[in-house]
């Protein structure tokens, strides 16, 4: 994952969007059925929407549409694909796009950010529509609050006979999850095969994370403003960052554990000196939440905590993935990484299940 | 039922709020009714298999939701022209969606809603619905 590799496949990526954006709409399989008053009813019911033009026949007749109409935002959902008709499916200009993301950018993760319908007139039960699906856009990569990602923007236009009755634009970001090795959270929640609907949240707001860290990423990472100190008492300890491990100075003499890294044992005063990979896991000793003053490349407020490993030394770091108001004392944590940067990587905290 | 007429609108009117309490019963009837059958609208134990803590409501219910907020005030013979969202925070079953909305645009005849549902995360969505009342 080399800023080469990366900017070779962002050469890929922007080559195949063009022909896709180029080949224009790609119509979709029809709809199962027509617009029908059954689906209307189960939707509004389901929504508590009482609208009677929907649904009553008399009320609909005297209205301005003269009789049944169907909600205009159900329009998505006539062509749906159901449990297991997905099988059948044409592919859409989309599928290969987000597929290249997913499968070789590891993009793994999906939010969707916009969802904007247009809505030229209402339709009737009886019409049969169909759906045709353009890609319209693909822009990245950009850091949001969420990781790195590309944000993919798609159209669809729904027709009844060769009237364009309603569109849609739809736009999602796939990131690469920012804890690579996170048993839950990772933010994989639905790939594109569930592009009908893509929203997987882990809390964050996608919007707000491309508006403030939004950044056009193709010349390299802005470099993160706080550097650790690495030195030989210390190198040991950020190598094993860098390979996922959290390691722990232990004494060559008498074996105590320590941490921070320092040059000799406070114990035995021996400088004879090795470390032992911690599990992973830890919980909150200590806390506190930082909000003044600000800090170059944080947001505010964080938490910072000091945090006691079952191994039986403590160790400083900040507390992610959840709110500040949610830390408390005892709470389990499970390490995770962060690449800050295009060198530096962080050891954080999120919180793991008890 | 009465709908509202366009000299009953005008810019900075404001909209009743809608609270919606997300039962899982509305989180999955909305999501079946809107055929949309991903395990993360139904089914708890996959939807935190795959990182979220909870079932929670489809896209496509959210943009039910916007339009019927904007139908029970302005009333059934409103012509609902079109929806924008942002997305934001999960709507989780056991929270509780709120929304408000302003009237903020009046243009040929035409009304622009700007509605906000919250939850206790915070934005659920937020955007604007443009309608006309009957008779444009």
């Amino acid at each position: 994952m080399t800023v080469t590799t990366d900017a070779a496949l962002h050469e890929r990526l922007m080559a195949l969007a063009e022909r896709r954006i180029a080949a224009g709409e790609v119509p979709g399989p029809a709809a199962a059925d027509p617009v029908n008053l059954p689906m209307i009813r189960h939707w509004t019911d389901a929504m508590g929407d009482a609208n009677p033009v929907y649904t009553d026949p008399e009320a609909a007749a005297a209205s301005p549409h003269g009789g049944i109409v169907a909600p205009p935002a159900m329009i998505q959902v006539w062509t749906m694909p159901g449990v297991n008709r997905k099988a059948g499916q044409r592919p859409t200009p989309v599928d290969d796009v987000l597929a290249m993301l997913n499968d070789e950018g590891g993009y793994t993760g999906v939010v969707a950010t916009n969802c904007e319908q247009t809505y030229h007139r209402y339709v009737r039960p009886g019409e049969r529509l169909f759906p045709a699906t353009r890609l319209t856009g693909l822009a990245g990569p950009k850091r949001t609050a969420l990781g790195e990602g590309y944000f993919v923007t798609w159209n669809v236009t729904w027709y009844s006979g060769d009237e364009a009755v309603a569109e849609m634009l739809f736009r999602v970001l796939k990131f690469r999850p920012r804890k690579p090795e996170g048993p839950v959270g990772d933010g994989n929640a639905q790939d594109g095969a569930g592009r009908e609907d893509t929203r997987d949240r882990t809390g964050e707001n996608a919007q707000d994370g491309a508006g403030e860290n939004g950044r056009d990423r193709t010349r390299g990472r802005a470099p993160y403003p706080l550097r650790p100190a690495i030195n030989g008492d210390t190198a040991f300890f950020w190598e094993g960052v860098a390979r996922g491990e959290l390691r722990i100075q232990r004494c060559g003499s008498c074996g105590e554990l320590r941490h921070p890294p320092g040059p000799m044992c406070p114990s035995c005063r021996s400088t004879d000196r090795g470390y032992v990979v911690a599990s992973g896991e830890g919980e909150v000793f200590s806390y506190v939440v930082h909000h003044n003053p600000p800090v170059p490349g944080r947001r505010t407020p964080f938490v910072v905590a000091v945090v006691q490993l079952p191994e039986g030394v403590r160790i400083v770091g900040n507390v992610v993935d959840c709110a500040p108001s949610e830390v408390g004392i005892g709470m389990p944590l499970r390490v995770t990484y962060r690449q800050m940067d295009d060198e530096l990587t962080l050891p954080l905290w999120a919180p793991r299940e008890a | 039922m009465r709908t509202l007429t366009e000299d009953q609108i005008a810019i900075g009117t404001v909209l009743p709020d809608l609270v919606i309490p997300l039962t899982p019963t509305m989180i999955i009837s909305t999501a079946l009714a809107t055929m949309d059958f991903t395990a993360v609208h139904h089914d708890v134990e996959g939807a935190r298999a795959q990182g979220s803590k909870d079932i929670f409501l489809n896209i496509l219910t959210t943009m039910g939701l916007v339009e019927r907020y904007v139908t029970d005030w302005a009333g059934p013979g409103a012509l609902i022209r079109g929806i924008n969202v942002r997305l934001g925070v999960p709507a989780y079953a056991g929270d509780t969606l709120t929304f408000t909305g302003t009237v903020v645009g009046h243009e040929n005849g035409e009304f622009t809603v700007e509605v906000r549902g919250e939850v206790s995360l915070g934005d659920h969505a937020t955007g604007t619905v443009r309608f006309s009342p009957p008779g444009e």
